[in-house]
């Protein structure tokens, strides 16, 4: 890697200080992709900001909400009993993410900021039409995901805690695991909640996270199965690379989003 | 004390300190005023180049040296020789185009080293090589073998026409021609062996020294130092052998891609020299994706000529192989006499025929990757046999049975060269499938489709030639060296015993085995035996560890040794007892009288020989340490059958191996708990090959697997709980018995796992598939054949 500044504010606002001062600096929450683009020098930052210790980490449950800190690691997620009894298909996608190594330093801040086309979390935050809180505002998640690796936080800008709307009443994650990275290559979150019946895909898009309308509309009718066996996703914008074709992911799509229905009944 | 000598499953004694973090790997190693070395590669697959400004970088903080290609030339040293010379169909020698260690005027593959930039730290000298500014033409490349043996491909280098290494054959092609025209059924093949990528845990690294009087020390992840101590030494460098000392400490796994001189072993060691300080190198991991040598990379066709009866008459083998951009070491030597050899396979075939184009491409040099050749040999012919059975309708497992060469018919002459001196096939077969439950393979299979899954079962009937190797007949067909091996074996005065041995262990257990081997022979407590390797400062010269040699001919070697040492001791003994020579016997570790309670210990014997006070000194020198080199006679031939089974979800492809059993025939096993290991990750490697890895380069050269993102190293949870098995014939012409166990795993497994899917998908009309069996391939075959099955 390149050298940089180390940086630990005490404070939110004294990280988005720096943030919003130095253009060359970076976040880092808890560096599971940051750290490997440092170390492969693609990315050349002059600082380097910490988020962590600024108590942005916590899990909690309040009226009709589930409140998870952005320094929330994938693994306190994954063992949360409120997590698990709340929106149990986001426990499961979180024990998911990775490796149990990833799991203790990946925090849902960070996927989310960082977003991934092949990241887990943003299904689970758009198939539960979440609100993604910053320092500054409050961003509904279908405002959030803006295209790969792009979202809609500004440079003065950090995640604090992901607020999902309760009661959920059912969820289920199912992902089709690329074989060399692990990475989703297709991940299908279901959901039916707040938000209505959501069906979140990511993995699959050149874009990013994107919702399937047809099979939430034939699971708002029918949530089972069978419903949404006989759609099929178009390939038009799914990625096509050496571990599957734009066709051979629009498949997976329908099959696992089958799977976590059924997971999920 | 528990037994610990041959056949004892002794825990393996290296393992505190690796699983303690306390090895000692070569980027363990400082010294001080080290310097370090980055290399700058080439990120084109083809490209000429037209100028390297070294300036920027040279002025960067802490630069020290940058030196490129024509830095090289200018101190006259040699390219990277090659091991290996194969000669042409009409007899001229292969084209050996010049390997520069730093490129010259072209690069020719993506990890091409074109510059090195030396630095106080290694953050600086990454720095600095960014800062080189290379002009390069960019050049149409090629990667495919098809495509680059083709007319009118890009020329990888321009002297070498239609990029053809060499065109070689074997065997004889009008009794194969002959035995074609007669034959009932002719069945024939196609098939690819997938390019794989090593990725021994370890990276490579290399250290460089030099001292005030010259004298030149190089560190280097090596599975034979002497071996790069002398191609370095006397190609390269020309720095005479009494001058460089090699050391080959711990090594974190090699597989073959270690085996090899490497150009960042001649640079740290060559620039050690010019700038009189220490020089470090160790790959990043990115690094040893493009620049350790590959393996596989075969594209054949094959036919099998068969009678009525299902009796092989003839085969008929055509193959392109990957040499890559370079001829790495030994790469000339894989597809030909490590594999077209090995295409009688443990069939009775009585012809063969076999040519083989060696091709050059823009990609990483292709070499010996666990297995080398042979597993391209068992693929091939394992498949063919499926497919032989495919067409006429024949049980695979009675056509094998029918062709076997039966165990009464050894020692067997092969149509290709070989001579194999032991093994009994059936035997391991019905083992195997005893093991596998193979006749409770369809209520299995019916199972498995009541929950909507295709299982499959597949097997396959290897041999393998390893224990390389007799140094006249490798030396005959082409090899540059010997491949003898040796041991020197020093009995200290109080009797506790070094082993000095010219094999390397980087993962092998050696330091258990061969201390295991020599506590028996001599009747020793294990800790009184130290297995010295790595240090050509330490040891005679030793050829190193590759092809399952380093207990057949290595151990064998220690046992010759070890003869002469009691030989010596007998005659000590025969003294202070006043016996006769004749009289004395060697036992669980003492010198007796026969047929007398009067007897000496080895430690009391070795104090004598140290301490020669009554001591036969006119007849016998003092001391108690032998050398004994063995060259073998033979190959020796491990065979097996391996038996895969696998369930397929028709919806995903997702092939999930469900169980495996391998029996092999390894001949004398000494610690029966290494071999189990030793084949279980040659399974994980050979399962790895079929079903999930592969480089993948774009049609110009680019690399597409370039890092554990994109390549599919087989994990845990894509292996089953492997079933091994051993069943003993003994090699007949080594006094160990053992043949050889490091590759069997690998070789026999690749056809057992595609014959399984291949069996899986055959309601499909399925015949063959290539490796790896992906998801999607399997789905699309799935796909394509619905209709047709609806159909029916």
């Amino acid at each position: 890697m390149y050298d940089f500044a180390y940086r630990k504010p005490a404070s939110v606002a004294d990280a988005v200080k720096l943030l919003a001062t130095e253009p060359e600096a970076k976040a880092i929450a808890g560096g599971q992709t940051f750290i490997p683009v440092l170390k492969q020098r693609l990315n050349k930052p002059s600082s380097v900001v910490d988020l962590a210790g600024l108590g942005l980490s916590g899990i909690s449950v309040s009226g009709n909400a589930l409140t998870i800190g952005a320094m929330t690691t994938h693994a306190a997620v994954a063992r949360s009993a409120e997590v698990k009894k709340a929106i149990p298909g986001l426990a499961m996608l979180a024990s998911w993410i990775g490796d149990n190594q990833v799991r203790h330093r990946g925090t849902i801040g960070g996927s989310l900021a960082n977003n991934d086309p092949s990241a887990c979390y943003p299904a689970a935050v758009l198939a539960l039409g979440a609100v993604v809180k910053t320092n500054k505002r409050a961003i509904k998640a279908d405002d959030f995901f803006q295209g790969m690796f792009t979202t809609a936080l500004e440079a003065d800008e950090i995640i604090t805690a992901v607020e999902f709307p309760l009661p959920v009443e059912t969820s289920a994650y199912e992902k089709f695991r690329q074989p060399a990275s692990r990475y989703a290559m297709v991940g299908v979150f279901v959901a039916k909640g707040p938000a209505g019946v959501r069906v979140a895909v990511t993995g699959a898009g050149q874009n990013g996270v994107f919702r399937v309308p047809e099979m939430e509309a034939a699971l708002a009718k029918s949530w089972s199965p069978d419903a949404i066996a006989a759609i099929k996703v178009s390939p038009e914008g799914l990625n096509s690379d050496i571990h599957g074709s734009a066709v051979y992911r629009a498949h997976l799509i329908t099959v696992v989003a089958r799977r976590a229905v059924a997971a999920a009944a | 004390m528990a037994f610990e000598g041959i056949g004892a499953s002794v825990k393996r004694r290296e393992d505190g300190r690796f699983l303690a973090g306390r090895g000692h790997y070569v980027d363990d190693m400082n010294r001080p005023g080290q310097l370090y070395a980055v290399i700058r590669r080439s990120d084109r697959p083809h490209a000429r180049l037209r100028g390297i400004d070294t300036a920027a970088a040279m002025a960067a903080p802490g630069v020290v040296a940058v030196y490129t290609g024509a830095d090289i030339a200018a101190d006259g040293l040699g390219g990277i020789p090659c091991g290996w010379q194969i000669h042409n169909k009409d007899g001229s020698p292969m084209a050996e185009p010049m390997h520069p260690v730093l490129a010259i005027g072209k690069v020719r593959h993506v990890g091409d080293p074109i510059a090195v930039v030396i630095a106080e730290t290694k953050a600086q000298a990454k720095d600095a090589a960014e800062l080189l500014a290379i002009d390069f033409e960019d050049l149409p490349g090629v990667a495919d073998l098809r495509a680059a043996a083709a007319g009118g491909a890009p020329l990888v280098h321009d002297d070498v026409a239609g990029n053809v290494c060499y065109d070689w054959h074997i065997g004889d092609k009008d009794a194969v021609d002959a035995a074609f025209a007669r034959a009932k059924h002719v069945a024939k093949l196609d098939l690819v062996n997938n390019r794989l990528i090593p990725n021994a845990m370890e990276p490579r690294a290399a250290l460089g020294e030099c001292d005030v009087a010259g004298n030149y020390t190089l560190s280097t992840t090596s599975q034979n130092p002497h071996v790069i101590r002398l191609l370095m030494g006397a190609f390269v460098l020309h720095i005479p052998e009494h001058k460089l000392r090699v050391i080959a400490p711990d090594v974190g796994g090699g597989f073959g891609s270690k085996i090899y001189h490497y150009a960042e072993e001649a640079i740290v060691t060559w620039a050690a020299g010019k700038l009189r300080r220490p020089v470090k190198w160790t790959a990043e991991r990115s690094e040893s994706f493009m620049s350790d040598a590959h393996g596989r990379d075969h594209v054949s066709h094959a036919e099998m000529a068969v009678d009525e009866s299902g009796r092989f008459l003839a085969l008929r083998v055509s193959t392109l192989a990957n040499m890559g951009a370079y001829l790495s070491t030994f790469a000339p030597s894989v597809p030909t006499y490590l594999y077209a050899t090995l295409l009688a396979g443990v069939y009775k075939t009585p012809a063969i025929y076999a040519e083989v184009k060696a091709i050059f491409t823009n990609t990483v040099p292709v070499d010996a990757y666990r297995g080398a050749g042979r597993p391209e040999a068992a693929f091939l012919l394992e498949r063919l046999v499926d497919a032989v059975a495919h067409d006429t309708g024949i049980d695979r497992i009675a056509l094998r049975r029918a062709n076997f060469i039966p165990a009464d018919a050894y020692p067997y002459q092969t149509p290709v060269a070989l001579q194999y001196d032991s093994g009994n096939h059936e035997v391991t077969l019905a083992e195997a499938l005893k093991t596998a439950d193979y006749a409770g393979f369809p209520a299995r299979r019916a199972e498995a489709a009541r929950r909507g899954k295709l299982r499959g079962i597949g097997i396959s009937t290897y041999l393998e030639a390893c224990g390389i190797a007799p140094s006249q007949v490798a030396g005959a067909l082409g090899a540059r060296a010997g491949l003898y091996e040796v041991a020197n074996i020093r009995v200290h005065p109080t009797g506790s015993v070094t082993v000095f041995t010219g094999t390397h262990s980087h993962g092998q257990g050696h330091e258990t085995t061969m201390a295991q081997l020599v506590a028996d022979q001599l009747g020793l407590p294990l800790d009184q035996i130290e297995i010295v390797h790595g240090d050509t400062g330490q040891i005679p010269f030793g050829m190193g560890t590759y092809g399952s040699r380093s207990l057949a001919v290595g151990g064998s070697a220690m046992v010759k040794a070890m003869d002469k040492i009691i030989a010596k001791g007998k005659r000590i003994a025969a003294h202070l007892m006043e016996a006769a020579v004749e009289d004395i016997e060697f036992k669980d570790g003492a010198f007796r009288v026969a047929g007398t309670d009067k007897s000496k210990a080895l430690a009391e014997i070795s104090l004598a020989a140290y301490i020669p006070h009554n001591y036969p000194i006119e007849e016998l020198e003092p001391g108690l340490e032998e050398t004994a080199f063995y060259d073998p006679k033979n190959f020796t031939y491990p065979g097996g059958c391996h038996v895969c089974e696998v369930e397929i979800d028709p919806e995903t492809g997702v092939t999930k191996v469900v169980n495996f059993v391998a029996v092999d025939d390894v001949g004398r096993v000494i610690n029966p708990m290494i071999v189990e290991g030793q084949v279980q990750g040659g399974v994980a490697q050979g399962i790895g090959q079929a079903l999930l890895e592969g480089a993948a380069y774009d049609a110009n050269g680019q690399l597409l697997s370039g890092s554990f993102m994109d390549y599919t190293m087989p994990r845990a949870d894509n292996l089953p709980n492997i079933t091994v098995g051993t069943e003993i014939t003994l090699c007949t012409h080594n006094p160990l018995g053992s043949k050889g166990c490091g590759e069997v795993g690998a070789i026999g497994s690749p056809p057992a796992v595609i014959n399984a899917v291949v069996d899986a998908l055959k309601e499909y009309g399925v015949r063959h598939l290539d490796m790896p069996a992906t998801a999607e391939k399997i789905w699309s075959i799935i796909q394509a054949n619905r209709p047709k099955m609806a159909a029916e």
